[in-house]
């Protein structure tokens, strides 16, 4: 039994690596297609003649490609991505100092969504059909559908601008956390409302599924609460739908924290690629990038992990799977 | 799957995808006759800069004067073109590249697939951002970085419907009575695999009206003077102090553009196959 999950943990481990290796490989692949000087492109127009040789003589541009491909892997792998053009602080330390904010935020919208998400879903899994089922039903597909920058700066507005509850930008005092959290609810609020909505609609119809079968049925014959049974038994099922979406959902949460901390001014690391773009910089688009692919891939191994964990069936079937 | 009678009949029988067929129809008509009833969305009147919406602009007008009614018909046109093309370029890109894939099998078929697992495993829009940052912006780049993003799902459907097909026994009596491969996909496979890829593309637009939009509020899709929902809704918001009018417009737009298309796309999805009801976002 345990041998079959660590096998199929072994396995997952082993192709988010190759996935990891294709990534930075198709990355080294589009820069090579850039029209043009690279040096020149990637650096922006800032870039005296001493930054470019630096930079062709760190990207080996006079080698071959294969020896090309081999150092910007190397490095990459190493996490070494050289020193900014502008600050000629070392990359890694700029990643590293707005990542905290982005993970901040696409955590608490995590939790947020899960949370609301499962709840208004078995509420509505209890009563189908019922007055709080439709309201549920009809404003999810509103919430899921509304880009999260439009939901953004109407919480900004209602919220920040006319009713002054919340701060309206930034992500607060560093040694304050009350000032931090006070910061990260709407932006949070803004990211996950659509979340909420979408896992709602998902857990209402796993739920149901669940309810209908012949081990619940059988509960029920026993007298078991119903609460009880959604609790111990129904839900831990309809989960494993959920967390195998989340994984995409993840994916969605940095993506769409791009947009949120663009309208909230918040750094982080779409700010940082946003800056970095504005000011034709790649280096630093490229770390972000790389980072971005890191945290996305080992979430979605988390996620294959979770749900080996809760529905062993999923592990055994590796062998269908590859 | 019905004719297509049958399944607008269907899909105007159930309530949400009623709604979804008059939203997308009032959506196309305005992106379509919009710009014709309109005054130039680029004509500027600083004279006339944050008006509230009246007769003459029914929108109001902008921080130049521009009228906000034909800048969001702009817009939406634009967003419109470019998720049908984006819809159609990654749909037929995927569709060729997950057929050929699930006939060649074994080398062919993994590389494929390899190739689907490496753009997934990027968030789609740190993607677009990076290739955008890379070839720079612009109508042509725009289509080009967002059409990437879709052909993964579009292939690994059409490869998921071929191997299922590629079985049946029709296709073996067809190839037994000697039919050439080519003409094999083109009279069997693609007839078979397209109709669920049509559903998958229809349920695509809203996603790709929204990272057009997105894109567009950060500066780096549609380019000015060109309207797009995106950047009307940032330039509305950069002059959030003098008026909401210009962030009200365009969002609700957006708004009602990605819910009705989402809605059509669910009940186009119901009606054209009952079994996958309920599923999928």
């Amino acid at each position: 039994m345990s041998g079959t999950i660590g096998r199929f943990i072994a396995h997952r481990m082993a192709a988010a690596l190759v996935t990891l290796a294709g990534a930075i490989l198709f990355l080294f692949i589009i820069i090579q297609f850039v029209p043009g000087d690279l040096a020149g492109v990637l650096l922006g127009p800032r870039a005296t003649p001493e930054l470019r040789a630096a930079f062709a003589q760190r990207m080996g541009l006079d080698r071959s490609l294969p020896e090309q491909f081999v150092l910007f892997f190397g490095n990459a792998i190493r996490g070494d991505l050289g020193n900014d053009i502008i600050t000629s602080r070392p990359i890694l330390d700029i990643v590293v100092e707005n990542l905290p904010n982005t993970l901040q935020l696409a955590g608490a919208a995590l939790l947020l969504s899960m949370i609301f998400g499962i709840a208004l879903g078995c509420i509505a899994a209890l009563k189908p059909g019922s007055m709080l089922d439709t309201v549920l039903g009809v404003s999810s597909v509103a919430f899921i559908t509304t880009p999260s920058f439009v939901i953004a700066i109407f919480l900004l507005l209602i919220f920040s601008l006319q009713l002054h509850w919340l701060p309206v930008t930034g992500a607060g005092k560093p040694d304050d956390p009350l000032d931090r959290l006070a910061h990260l609810v709407l932006p949070a609020a803004a990211l996950s409302i659509g979340w909420v909505g979408y896992l709602a609609r998902l857990i209402r119809a796993s739920l149901l599924e669940v309810l209908t079968e012949q081990h619940v049925r059988m509960m029920r014959a026993y007298g078991v609460p119903e609460g009880r049974i959604v609790r111990h038994f129904a839900l831990r099922l309809a989960l494993v739908p959920m967390i195998s979406i989340m994984g995409l959902g993840i994916g969605d949460m940095i993506s769409n924290a791009v947009f949120i901390e663009y309208v909230f001014a918040r750094p982080g690391i779409g700010t940082m690629i946003y800056n970095a773009i504005r000011i034709r910089n790649f280096p630093i688009v490229q770390a972000g990038i790389l980072f971005t692919v890191l945290i996305y891939v080992s979430a979605n191994l988390f996620v294959d992990f979770l749900n080996a964990l809760l529905d062993p069936r999923i592990a055994r079937s590796l062998k269908q799977a590859v | 799957m019905g004719s297509l009678g049958a399944i607008f009949a269907d899909i105007w029988r159930s309530p949400s995808g009623r709604i979804g067929l008059v939203l997308v129809t009032a959506i196309l008509l305005f992106a379509i006759l919009g710009p014709v009833f309109t005054v130039d969305p680029n004509k500027i009147a600083v004279q006339d800069r944050f008006q509230t919406p009246s007769v003459t602009h029914l929108l109001g007008t902008d921080n130049l004067g521009r009228d906000l009614f034909a800048r969001t018909a702009q817009g939406t046109r634009a967003a419109l073109v470019i998720s049908l093309l984006v819809v159609a370029a990654s749909l037929l890109i995927g569709s060729v590249l997950g057929i050929t894939a699930g006939m060649a099998g074994g080398f062919i078929d993994r590389g494929v697939i390899v190739v689907f697992d490496i753009i997934s495993a990027y968030p789609p829009v740190i993607l677009a951002m990076g290739l955008i940052a890379l070839y720079g912006t612009g109508f042509g780049n725009l289509l080009f970085v967002v059409t990437i993003l879709f052909i993964p799902q579009f292939g690994r459907m059409a490869r998921a419907q071929t191997l299922s097909l590629r079985h049946q026994p029709f296709i073996d009596a067809e190839r037994i009575l000697g039919l050439p491969t080519r003409k094999l996909i083109l009279r069997h496979f693609m007839p078979n695999v397209l109709g669920p890829l049509i559903v998958l593309a229809s349920m695509n637009i809203p996603v790709v009206i929204t990272i057009e939009a997105g894109l567009s509020y950060l500066g780096l899709g549609v380019q000015p003077p060109q309207a797009s929902l995106g950047s009307l809704i940032k330039d509305g918001y950069i002059y959030l102090n003098q008026s909401w009018w210009p962030t009200i417009g365009s969002a609700v737009t957006l708004a009602l553009a990605t819910l009705g298309s989402t809605l059509f796309g669910e009940a186009l999805r119901d009606a054209a196959d009952p079994k996958l009801k309920g599923h999928g976002r």
